[in-house]
């Protein structure tokens, strides 16, 4: 059960943490708590996997890297072999297999992290090599300002 | 870019990465391990807030944990010189989680904007897709992927 003060934890602190000597502390009087319960809830959401992280959300390409999705067509006879293939590279994340109503044929979508922007294409070429499929990569060519503001439902 | 991300930040992205201490001085903490004083830590962290290489600071929820088990991919095939002011508006509905302008990949993909949309149910999904297809006031081509498998 999520209650109404996990609630307010998960809604009101998913930016703005203060860069000040106690920052639960600070956070804590603006939800009306004392530091040590704020503390305590924390784990427990982290625990609980209602939060998958409290901290920094860093932008990889801010710092010289690169984050790029990429989507493959795998036919279901092939899939589980591609997704080792695939999946045993230390540079991708989030594999989902999607499906579309209207027919795309792409089916399987990651993203790639680097350090390096560079090392993309070859990134890109070993993954093509490994598997004996294309790549298709959908760099972003302009991010779009979101709210940060997926509140607990229900 | 920024042009003075240095040694020392690269270790303080290391050891905040996966979250801040839990404990009452989280800053002095990272201090302590990285061998810097708490002001420089709060510092260096203020200038990646401004600098853009940190979004943010806060609660990372896990979407699916609170409630959004359905997220579907809605792509747009929007003309090119419409593209940033629609993506700006579709970025601004409550529901959209991310979005991005993103290069065609003809013939197969002829989708340039991406919104991903997050709900409670595939139908609700769907209603909020709707919601940007009205927004978008013409009959653009769009497909929307939900993700089935991880």
């Amino acid at each position: 059960m999520i209650d109404a003060l996990d609630r307010a934890i998960i809604d009101r602190l998913q930016g703005d943490f203060p860069l000040v000597e106690r920052p639960y502390a600070a956070a804590a009087t603006a939800l009306g708590i004392d530091e040590a319960t704020l503390l305590d809830r924390l784990q427990r959401l982290l625990d609980r996997g209602l939060l998958s992280r409290f901290g920094p959300m860093y932008q990889i390409e801010r710092m010289g890297g690169a984050f790029v999705l990429a989507a493959m067509k795998v036919a279901d006879a092939d899939w589980q072999r591609v997704v080792d293939q695939v999946n045993a590279f230390p540079e991708v994340a989030h594999n989902y297999r999607r499906e579309s109503a209207g027919g795309t044929p792409f089916n399987m979508w990651f993203v790639l992290a680097t350090e390096n922007a560079g090392a993309i294409d070859e990134l890109i070429r070993r993954i093509e090599t490994v598997t004996g499929l294309p790549v298709f990569a959908f760099p972003k060519r302009k991010e779009y300002f979101v709210e940060m503001k997926l509140t607990v439902r229900g | 870019m920024n042009q003075v991300f240095d040694d020392t930040d690269r270790r303080l992205v290391l050891a905040t990465q996966g979250g801040l201490p839990l404990v009452a001085q989280p800053y002095h903490h990272l201090a302590g391990q990285l061998g810097i004083s708490p002001a420089e830590v709060i510092e260096r962290l203020q200038r990646m807030l401004t600098d853009g290489v940190i979004r943010r600071i806060g609660a990372v929820p896990n979407h699916y944990a609170i409630g959004y088990t359905a997220n579907g991919m809605s792509v747009w095939d929007v003309p090119d010189r419409r593209v940033d002011e629609l993506g700006e508006r579709i970025g601004a509905l409550e529901f959209v989680t991310h979005c991005y302008h993103r290069p065609r990949q003809l013939p197969e993909w002829p989708y340039n904007l991406f919104a991903m949309v997050h709900g409670g149910s595939r139908g609700e999904v769907l209603d909020k897709v709707a919601v940007i297809a009205d927004l978008l006031g013409m009959e653009y081509a769009h497909d929307v992927l939900f993700s089935t498998k991880i």
